[in-house]
């Protein structure tokens, strides 16, 4: 644990006490000050605009106005030339829903979803606490998992592709131990895809996953664990009472990202399955669906509307995830935390 | 929390016997590194010893694909291409982004929770929900096939995390800081200026890293906005590539594995930033 290992989490845990402090000082503290918090002056009010007026401006110009813009292009076939004038009101988002390649895309969207929280916890969990032993080179294998987070999507892509195509390494390998039998077209069987998707989803991001739990397990007082010990509970008992439920707010955090990143998933699929082979091979998700019948076929209005079902969706499922499972705990992670 | 952690704060050994961790810790490496490690060193093999041993080592070595690789001008361009978009992001995010998160960290003003969350909301949308009709912005702007078309959107959708990570840094300040900056006549800006940029260095630097390593890694963007060979970065050159060579694989694997370098770079010098400033955005 380096300094600025340190550095960085302690300005973060360190918010809440900042806040209280504001609060504080506005009311009674530090007399000198107080005029200066009172009212906020014309130079205040410039300072303010000056500084944050830039970052605004670009965030509402390039990320809010877009998803305004889509919503309105939404409504009209239009081909993406001059300005949309073929209003067709609710249809293209009558077509979408009924459309059995949106279902099968919206479908994968939820498999993956719940596979990825299915896989990827637990194995990061065991991980975050493998990891969590006294051990030598703990630091270099942390390092070291996190490599394939960092990769570009399109290198992971391009290598897992060449690795698990028919006449790749992954079969030789299997042939050349004598489980030939096993060696299968991993991407391209419809069985299969879906799962070889995963397994490529878990190695890039199970990195991540762990260097979040292990963030969290280093916030819990090693007292707790060690009187947890005096009280003659296994290695086992510890983790589960006194770990995992401390850990909680750490692994609904994850599964919070988790969720968002499977719902909006595009990089992958479209490098490893192409635009066409996507839907065939049954790994094709609403990402993939908006840009192939969007951009690629030249109907913007319709890309249009389907990245506002995405969106819909994506906003309602976090939304749900705030208001059910995120918010309960939120004062739990600031108390249970430190 | 902190005050504890840097003293070699370890867990304590119990259960397992410790070849049973190390086995495990060794093959999950080889789980992580392997495909890596395939791409570089099927670099160094011909196509012929590729086809007829798909998972075997180099017999010999060849250097061919690699040399060919860095004399030819598309790979070098692409470079130049994803540093400059890269290096230029990297500027524009964290400038832009210090300045809104020290407002939001040290002004008191009414829609300051207002901002804050809107930002905070960016965190949750990725660039892909807003993809379609952001190309059409860039190109009523006419920046299509032009990197300022990718710099500005990568920009807006950096700040987010910049902002989340840097505005606990930036509170964490300690006001008697501020105060004594205040009894010194230096003004706020001044004060931004002499104590606030120098002070968060480090968290600057963790944000800087991250959307660098973002912006060389980005796709759907590019993909979107780029579609002229000449204004290519690498992530689209080495797509562009696989196909175009889809027979030399070789070849395929060695511009792929350096087209990694920098990412790889990048991360291992600044790997504890890195690390830290991801968890401090989601614990924040």
């Amino acid at each position: 644990m380096s300094g600025n290992f340190g550095g960085t989490s302690s300005a973060v845990t360190e918010e809440a006490p900042g806040t209280r402090v504001r609060n504080g000082s506005g009311v009674s503290a530090s007399p000198p000050l107080r005029p200066r918090r009172r009212g906020i002056g014309w130079a205040q009010r410039l300072e303010i605009a000056a500084l944050s007026g830039p970052a605004i401006l670009m965030f509402l110009g390039f990320v809010i106005f877009p998803v305004l813009m889509a919503a309105y292009y939404g409504f009209y076939r239009w081909k993406g030339f001059g300005v949309p004038t073929n209003f067709v009101g609710l249809d293209n988002y009558v077509t979408i829903l009924q459309d059995s390649a949106f279902l099968e895309a919206l479908w994968h969207n939820g498999v993956i979803v719940v596979l990825s929280l299915v896989l990827q916890g637990p194995i990061a969990l065991g991980l975050a606490l493998l990891l969590n032993k006294r051990m030598r080179g703990q630091s270099v294998i942390r390092v070291l998992i996190f490599v394939p987070y960092v990769i570009s999507e399109v290198i992971v892509g391009t290598a897992w592709s060449l690795i698990l195509q028919t006449n790749g390494a992954v079969n030789d390998v299997l042939r050349s131990i004598g489980l030939g039998w096993v060696a299968e077209d991993w991407l391209a069987n419809p069985k299969l895809a879906i799962w070889t998707l995963m397994l490529i989803l878990t190695w890039k991001y199970i990195g991540f996953a762990v260097i979040l739990f292990l963030a969290g397990m280093q916030n819990i007082p090693e007292e707790l664990s060690e009187a947890a010990a005096v009280d003659g509970a296994s290695y086992w008992q510890t983790q589960r009472r006194i770990t995992l439920p401390l850990l909680a707010p750490t692994i609904r955090i994850w599964a919070f990202l988790s969720i968002i990143g499977a719902l909006q998933l595009f990089d992958l699929v479209y490098i490893i399955w192409g635009q066409y082979v996507a839907s065939t091979a049954g790994t094709s998700t609403m990402a993939t669906y908006m840009v192939t019948e969007g951009r690629n076929a030249g109907n913007y209005g319709y890309g249009n509307a389907v990245a506002v079902v995405l969106f819909v969706i994506s906003l309602f499922i976090a939304l749900l995830y705030q208001r059910f499972v995120l918010r309960r705990d939120t004062e739990g992670a600031l108390t249970e935390g430190r | 929390m902190a005050r504890t952690a840097p003293a070699g704060r370890r867990p304590r050994d119990s259960g397992w016997s410790n070849p049973t961790v190390y086995v495990a810790a060794l093959l999950l490496v080889g789980l992580m590194l392997g495909p890596v490690l395939y791409i570089i060193i099927g670099g160094f093999r011909t196509n012929s010893q590729i086809t007829t041993d798909p998972a075997g080592l180099p017999d010999p070595w060849e250097f061919g694909n690699y040399t060919d690789v860095l004399a030819s001008g598309t790979f070098w361009r692409q470079v130049g291409n994803s540093t400059i978009v890269a290096l230029v992001t990297t500027i524009g995010v964290v400038g832009l982004g210090v300045m809104a998160s020290y407002v939001l960290a040290r002004y008191r003003f009414r829609g300051r929770g207002a901002m804050y969350a809107l930002f905070a909301a960016g965190l949750m949308f990725p660039a892909t929900v807003a993809i379609t009709p952001l190309y059409i912005l860039i190109k009523n702007l006419g920046l299509v096939n032009t990197l300022p078309g990718v710099i500005l959107p990568q920009i807006a959708f950096g700040l987010p995390t910049t902002v989340i990570i840097l505005v606990p840094f930036l509170r964490a300040i300690p006001k008697e800081i501020e105060e004594a900056a205040a009894i010194d006549r230096c003004s706020r800006l001044g004060f931004f200026w002499r104590m606030v940029l120098p002070l968060s260095v480090p968290g600057l630097i963790t944000t800087g890293i991250l959307a660098f390593i973002g912006s060389w890694n980005s796709y759907l963007l590019p993909l979107f906005i780029l579609n002229n060979q000449d204004t290519f970065t690498l992530p689209l050159g080495v797509q562009a590539f696989a196909s175009q060579y889809s027979v030399d694989t070789a070849k395929v694997l060695a511009f792929t594995s350096l087209s990694m370098i920098p990412a790889l770079v990048f991360f291992s010098l600044f790997e504890r930033r890195i690390v830290g400033g991801l968890t401090g955005a989601v614990k924040g």
